[in-house]
């Protein structure tokens, strides 16, 4: 059924593609005529077409990142008319609907640009820098078995919401793309606040903070000057608060730690 | 081949314990000396790598996903069963057994479903302690919802994103081991063969997506958990990359395939749009705890509906026909999945579906809306409503959902025994990936649990038993079967970039998908799955003469990726269609039209299907040999399932 909205008419569009080879070749953006994209189609459906037209006259297809395509996974990552996920707010790429443009309109589609998230080809890009960041310090040590009953310790409502909202970060990226410093803040303070709301997050509270800090540093993600484009971007609204909770936990632990050298 | 499921003696509430406690230990000194190579980091892989890591083997883990974070597991929305009864509504251990084989329509083995219904209780724990932030009540505790095929409230949530906050807890369990070592991760690396050595399972072929470089890797074990072939049917609520490569591999290589034909159409799904689409999105089970499900009561008025001559709210209450409510009175609209897609379907047979092809029904809230106000009913289902919204460009808080059912899961999948082994020694399936606890029809929140219950508390014990019993000397890929194994990966992918044809991977899939959602979907046919066969087999012929991949191996090629993908469903939609073809007989998701009852529910023959059909893969083209093995239940009764 032709969706919402029947009397839609199908589009003509001009696409603008960061077309690259692999993480070490220049790349560039190159031209493409897409016909006939349905309104109710989804971006992504919308470079499936490209991407089949392409392959039938012989050139390579372009590559990007997605899987759920329902803006859980975190996989889809795309540049859309300068802005991380396009012109709808709190929507992730592969939610963007054509509905969204015009006949006509030229669409300028680019891979995240930060140093920390190298182009693996065209608009696929490498966030492994996030794993090491997890790695680094976000998780509560505890072994399969042995853990009390989850009755056991309750956690009031509000807490627990609290901490759900930071839970659900998608590890998307965008927060660092629509970052001027590339600052993986938002990413970071997100999983910071909701081990640190959590009963269960206590134990390791400062030396986790630290940790993850520090191992943002290092993979080359540029410092949070508070302009607050991240959130502004971000497609499942993580809220700036987790920001100022992780600057307040990590001056606490700072003061009184002495877990890192 | 004798089929030997190995469950363990004794009376059903006492296997699990006198199991755990007859299986060989492995010491921990020697557990360092064990490779364990798990393909596949969702909820069941990325608990099984954590927990066997935590106990001191060394795994080495793969995922063709970025990170593990992404696999589809993230995408679940509505919850996770356990026999906690913190409700104190009646919920025990031998309830969750019981509504999950009848749930399965008498199609799962007993003891594995007993001890998947015992160890639940250890799953929410566990996650809990992770930080896993379910959803709560007033004063603290766990609050729980209900789900389709139960009358108590057992399910764990966490808003509609419960798979999300499990995978998350399950991945940072394995970030954890990964730091400490114990786990190397090969992210973007695609298993595409298993390596078999003097008939014991000894490592994997990978190919690195980025770098096309073909690797092999060596283990004492591999387990697989590497999800469900739902994609078969192209359209699906699967991710895109869900596919059925490592299984198919696995089986082409010896392990038997279980109840292929088992798959889960779920009720409540967005409708198809165009043919354009390429994926379908699932609305929760949960919106049936308060969504009313209907149609106009009669074709005149829906077609006048479809026709925009009139609206929704042009009619009246009482000329909508809320059939679950009416067929099933005691279940009402939480009845399992099978029924609740069947009747959908009827109603648009019967030309009464609605939206404008007619095939979708109604999903109505305005009920709930009423009692608890938008506010209250958009902090239960904000985001699936805003979803639905976006995808749709309709808001159903004003409008009532439309919706159809639509390919969700594979029940069927490798065989295992008890121990999660398939019949290939050292080869073990966990998750989605194995054929085991959910008959021919999976309840509602019952994968999550299980493939958490595989990884964390089931294979960490089984997996010793085997090893104890191999030598604790290290293992390598000297031998010749590595080198047969990967040349043949190698031509392989030589063959799809060399045939340049003129038709791409996805045209031969949505093809694909067409026959098997047309002959081997909601409704099945001896006729119509005959022709499926035929209509299959020459679909893979122009594959192999037709398809048409641009590029090269060594770089980054999601065109080779879903050649590979496609041409394994090309040969595994047509084992569906024999198993289906085979089953005479109606039980659970699969429906064949000869075997109804006159109220049109599925007809079982307990005296000649209650068996697990395990098909063993013979050579390319040659038909495949069926084994047998026998279900008995010992301990639940075997009726016509009825939720009236
Ligand atoms: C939309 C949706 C909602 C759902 N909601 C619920 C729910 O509310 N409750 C519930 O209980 N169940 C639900 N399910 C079902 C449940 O989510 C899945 O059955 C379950 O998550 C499967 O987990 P898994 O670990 O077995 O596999 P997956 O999560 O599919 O993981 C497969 C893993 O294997 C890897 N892999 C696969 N093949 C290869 C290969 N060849 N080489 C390398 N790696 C490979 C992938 O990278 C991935 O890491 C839902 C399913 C869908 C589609
Ligand atoms: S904070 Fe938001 S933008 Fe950043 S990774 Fe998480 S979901 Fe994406
Ligand atoms: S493809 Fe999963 S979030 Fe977009």
């Amino acid at each position: 059924m032709a969706g919402s909205n029947p009397n839609a008419k199908p589009m003509d569009l001009t696409l603008k593609v960061w077309r690259q080879r692999n993480r070490t070749a220049d790349g560039q953006l190159v031209d493409y005529q897409v016909k006939n994209i349905s309104p109710d189609m989804s971006f992504l459906e919308m470079l499936d077409v490209l991407n089949e037209d392409l392959l039938h006259k012989g050139e390579d297809p372009v590559a990007f990142d997605h899987d759920c395509r329902e803006g859980i996974c975190g996989s889809c990552n795309l540049y859309i008319n300068g802005r991380a996920h396009g012109p709808e707010p709190g929507t992730t790429t592969c939610q963007l609907h054509m509905r969204k443009f015009k006949d006509g309109d030229t669409i300028v589609v680019e891979p995240w640009r930060a140093a920390a998230f190298p182009v693996n080809r065209d608009l696929s890009v490498d966030r492994s820098a996030f794993d090491r960041i997890i790695q680094a310090g976000g998780y509560v040590s505890v072994n399969t078995g042995g853990v009390p009953d989850a009755n056991e310790i309750p956690v009031p409502k509000s807490i627990a919401d609290r901490a759900f909202d930071a839970a659900t970060c998608i590890g998307c990226g965008a927060c660092v793309a629509s970052c001027k410093n590339a600052s993986a803040m938002l990413f970071v303070s997100a999983k910071v606040s909701q081990l640190a709301l959590l009963p269960q997050g206590q134990v390791e509270r400062k030396t986790r903070v630290e940790n993850m800090v520090a191992q943002m540093d290092k993979e080359g993600f540029g410092a949070c000057t508070n302009i607050g484009s991240c959130a502004a971007e971000c497609p499942v609204g993580i809220s700036l608060e987790n920001i100022a909770i992780l600057n307040r936990e990590f001056l606490a632990a700072k003061a009184t730690s002495n877990n890192l050298a | 081949m004798k089929l030997d499921a190995k469950i363990p003696e004794g009376p059903l509430a006492e296997k699990w314990e006198k199991h755990k406690f007859n299986v060989k230990l492995v010491n921990p000194a020697n557990k360092r000396k064990y490779d364990v190579i798990v393909v596949g980091t969702g909820l069941a892989g990325a608990s099984a790598a954590a927990s066997l890591a935590e106990l001191g083997y060394n795994v080495k883990a793969f995922s063709f996903h970025d990170s593990p974070r992404r696999a589809h597991s993230i995408a679940a929305q509505g919850g996770i069963n356990a026999a906690k009864n913190y409700q104190n509504d009646g919920d025990s251990v031998f309830r969750l057994f019981y509504d999950t084989i009848k749930g399965g329509d008498y199609r799962a083995r007993e003891a594995n479903v007993y001890r998947l219904a015992q160890v639940s209780v250890n799953i929410i724990d566990q996650c809990v302690a992770q930080g896993v932030p379910f959803a709560r009540e007033y004063g603290g505790l766990l609050a729980n919802r209900s789900f389709g095929g139960a009358q108590v409230s057992r399910t764990f949530y966490a808003r509609g994103q419960t798979g999300q906050q499990l995978l998350l807890g399950a991945y940072s369990a394995l970030m954890r081991q990964i730091a400490y070592g114990k786990v190397k991760m090969y992210n973007r690396t695609e298993m595409l063969d298993l390596v078999v050595v003097d008939g014991q399972a000894r490592g994997i072929i990978t190919r690195n997506l980025i770098t096309g470089e073909i690797q092999q890797h060596a283990a004492h074990a591999v387990v697989l958990a590497t999800g469900g072939y739902g994609n078969v049917f192209y359209l699906s609520t699967n991710a895109k990359y869900s596919n059925a490569t490592a299984a198919w591999r696995a089986h082409k290589k010896g392990a038997l395939f279980a109840n292929p034909c088992f798959t889960q159409i779920h009720p409540t799904c967005i409708p198809v749009s165009g043919d354009y689409q390429s994926k379908l999105t699932l609305m929760s089970e949960s919106l049936r705890n308060d969504g009313r499900v209907w149609v106009p009561k009669t074709v005149e008025m829906a077609e006048r509906l479809r026709k925009g001559e009139i609206r929704v709210s042009d009619i009246k209450e009482e000329d909508r026909d809320y059939f679950l409510e009416r067929k099933y009175p005691a279940f009402g609209n939480l009845v399992p999945r099978d029924v609740a897609s069947r009747n959908a379907k009827m109603m648009c047979d019967e030309g009464r579906g609605v939206g404008a092809s007619g095939l979708a029904v109604f999903l109505d809230f305005s009920e709930i809306i009423q009692r608890i106000g938008v506010e209250g009913v958009s902090q239960k289902y904000g985001n699936l409503f805003a979803m639905y919204e976006k995808i749709t460009d309709e808001n159903p808080y004003e409008m009532p959902m439309r919706i159809y059912p639509a390919v969700h899961y594979t029940m069927g999948g490798l065989w295992v025994d008890y121990n999660l082994q398939t019949n290939v020694p050292g080869l073990y399936a966990t998750g989605e990936c194995n054929f085991s606890d959910h008959g021919a029809n999976r309840l509602g929140a019952s994968a999550l649990m299980q493939g958490l219950a595989d990884g964390y508390f089931v294979i960490p014990y089984t997996i010793g038993d085997y090893l104890a019993n191999t030598p604790p000397k290290p293992v390598t890929t000297e031998h010749p079967a590595f080198q047969e194994a990967e040349a043949q990966v190698r031509e392989r992918l030589q063959r799809f970039m060399g045939i340049n044809g003129t038709r791409t991977p996805d045209e031969f899939h949505k093809a694909l998908g067409h026959i098997m959602w047309e002959y081997c979907g909601m409704a099945r046919n001896a006729e119509g799955l005959q022709h499926a066969k035929q209509a299959i087999q020459q679909l893979r012929k122009e594959f192999w003469s037709d398809l048409k991949v641009t590029g090269l191996n060594e770089e980054l090629n999601q065109t080779l990726e879903k050649a590979g993908r496609v041409a394994d469903f090309l040969e595994l939609g047509e084992l569906m269609v024999d198993d289906a073809y085979n089953r005479n007989e109606s039980c659970g998701g699969h429906f064949r039209e000869e075997y109804q009852t006159p109220e049109g529910e599925a007809l079982r023959d307990d005296e000649n299907y209650a068996y697990v059909a395990a098909w063993q893969y013979q050579g390319d083209n040659v038909p495949e040999v069926l084994h047998k093995e026998e279900l008995t239940f010992e301990n639940v009764k075997l009726t016509q399932r009825s939720y009236k």
